[in-house]
């Protein structure tokens, strides 16, 4: 628990650290905002005991986080013609047994960059001999098309309303941000 | 030599390497299809398991096949801590989640009594493989691209193994969570699995993949099993051993 409570300790002080930079960036012109308790900061969701319930995955606000946040951009850039927006997307606190999950996708020229493991289960002791096996050595990448020819496949057959309504969804958190 | 049939309401392919293959051999493999199809279909009403499903038999009468597909899916059940089920919201008994992995399993079974050791048996996208193709190489199996049916993202290269893929885009959103009976599967669009044999390899992918994002992680922890899985965003999570089946192309 007290490695918990260093962290947890640890963690909030880069939280308003990066709060702070973040207001600083965002809003130079404004006066400089009160900062908030402690208390009212927003939780950090890696480090939360309860693992929480499956949400969809939405386009990352921006949220405080230790990094500084990028300045937004003063020239316009023109808008790439891929459906994917370019940005970073975080996904949802998945509770993978043991633990939280969540990752950052960057999506670069429309295409998907790069992939972040923002969370693993590392918290609890009894997790962690479970979650060193496991976790950090799944393997991430982005879909690449081959075009070898093979003897069959495995998948399925038919598209379904199911695909395209779930296909358009995905789609969606790209295209909206 | 190749052969497709459309049985269970799937196009079934077998394909056994060499040349003067007797056409009663793959006769008999579509024709245990057949079989299966007319017991375990859910569609016919005439086929066992509705009759069980509509009362007029019970479990204990039926036949010695039907009790074992019972008994396996039971202790799926309890292997995958209830994520798999072959109750379905309604109450019925639906099992053709484990039937698909368990027939081409047992078909399997019917080359090897008959002395072939070279094949492959493939129904509906789910694979048992079995030493080597025509080439003398080990089977090449692509993985399906969720988002575009006409394209592959992954060549395997599979010498005795079974390979099997849980999707939502195949005939609707057919697998549910049975711990939530209401929320259908959502954020995992495709998971394959290769495990020693297609009836492992099936049951586990059903079950794995009724858990959402965690169900990588599931696999990973099961001996002698490997996972590639696909979310909406078009992002693969595969277990830390699937690179071996990776062939390079």
């Amino acid at each position: 628990m007290t490695m918990k409570k260093r962290i947890l300790y640890i963690a909030v002080i880069f939280l308003y650290a990066g709060y702070i930079a973040y207001q600083k960036i965002n809003s130079s012109a404004a006066p400089l905002v009160v900062p908030p308790k402690l208390s009212q900061l927003p939780a950090i969701p890696n480090l939360t005991d309860v693992p929480s319930a499956p949400s969809p995955v939405v386009p990352a606000a921006p949220a405080p986080t230790p990094a500084p946040a990028p300045a937004p951009a003063s020239t316009p850039v023109p808008k790439p013609k891929g459906l994917y927006a370019d940005g970073q997307y975080t996904g949802s606190v998945t509770d993978a047994y043991y633990g939280n999950v969540q990752v950052q996708v960057t999506i670069s020229g429309s295409k998907i960059a790069g992939v972040k493991f923002l969370d693993y289960p590392q918290d609890r002791s009894t997790s962690r001999a479970i979650n060193s096996q496991a976790m950090p050595y799944l393997i991430q990448e982005a879909l690449q098309t081959q075009s070898a020819n093979v003897d069959v496949i495995s998948g399925a057959t038919f598209t379904s309303q199911a695909f395209v309504q779930s296909l358009a969804s995905a789609l969606t958190k790209a295209k909206n941000a | 030599m190749k052969q497709t049939k459309i049985l269970m309401g799937m196009p079934i392919t077998v394909e056994i390497t060499g040349d003067a293959i007797p056409p009663e051999i793959f006769e008999k493999v579509f024709n245990y299809f057949q079989h299966v199809d007319e017991t375990f279909s859910t569609y016919k009403e005439h086929s066992e398991i509705s009759k069980i499903n509509k009362g007029g038999l019970t479990q204990k009468k039926a036949s010695k096949e039907m009790q074992e597909v019972f008994e396996l899916s039971e202790q799926t059940k309890k292997e995958t801590n209830g994520f798999f089920d072959i109750k379905n919201p309604s109450g019925q008994y639906d099992p053709s989640g484990l039937v698909k992995g368990w027939s081409i399993y047992n078909a399997s079974k019917i080359l090897e009594a008959e002395g072939y050791k070279d094949y492959f048996i493939e129904a509906g996208g789910d694979i048992q493989t079995s030493r080597s193709n025509a080439t003398a190489a080990p089977w090449k199996v692509g993985i399906r691209n969720p988002f575009n049916i006409d394209e592959i993202v992954k060549v395997l290269a599979i010498k005795n193994e079974g390979v099997a893929t849980s999707g939502t885009y195949i005939r609707g959103q057919h697998i549910y969570n049975p711990l939530e009976i209401n929320s259908e599967v959502q954020e995992i669009v495709s998971l394959t699995v290769v495990g020693p044999n297609i009836y492992e390899a099936d049951r586990f992918a059903t079950a794995a993949f009724a858990m959402g994002r965690n169900g990588i992680s599931f696999i990973e922890n099961l001996k002698g099993f490997e996972g590639y899985m696909i979310d909406q965003q078009g992002i693969a999570t595969m277990t830390s051993d699937f690179n071996k089946y990776i062939k390079n192309v």
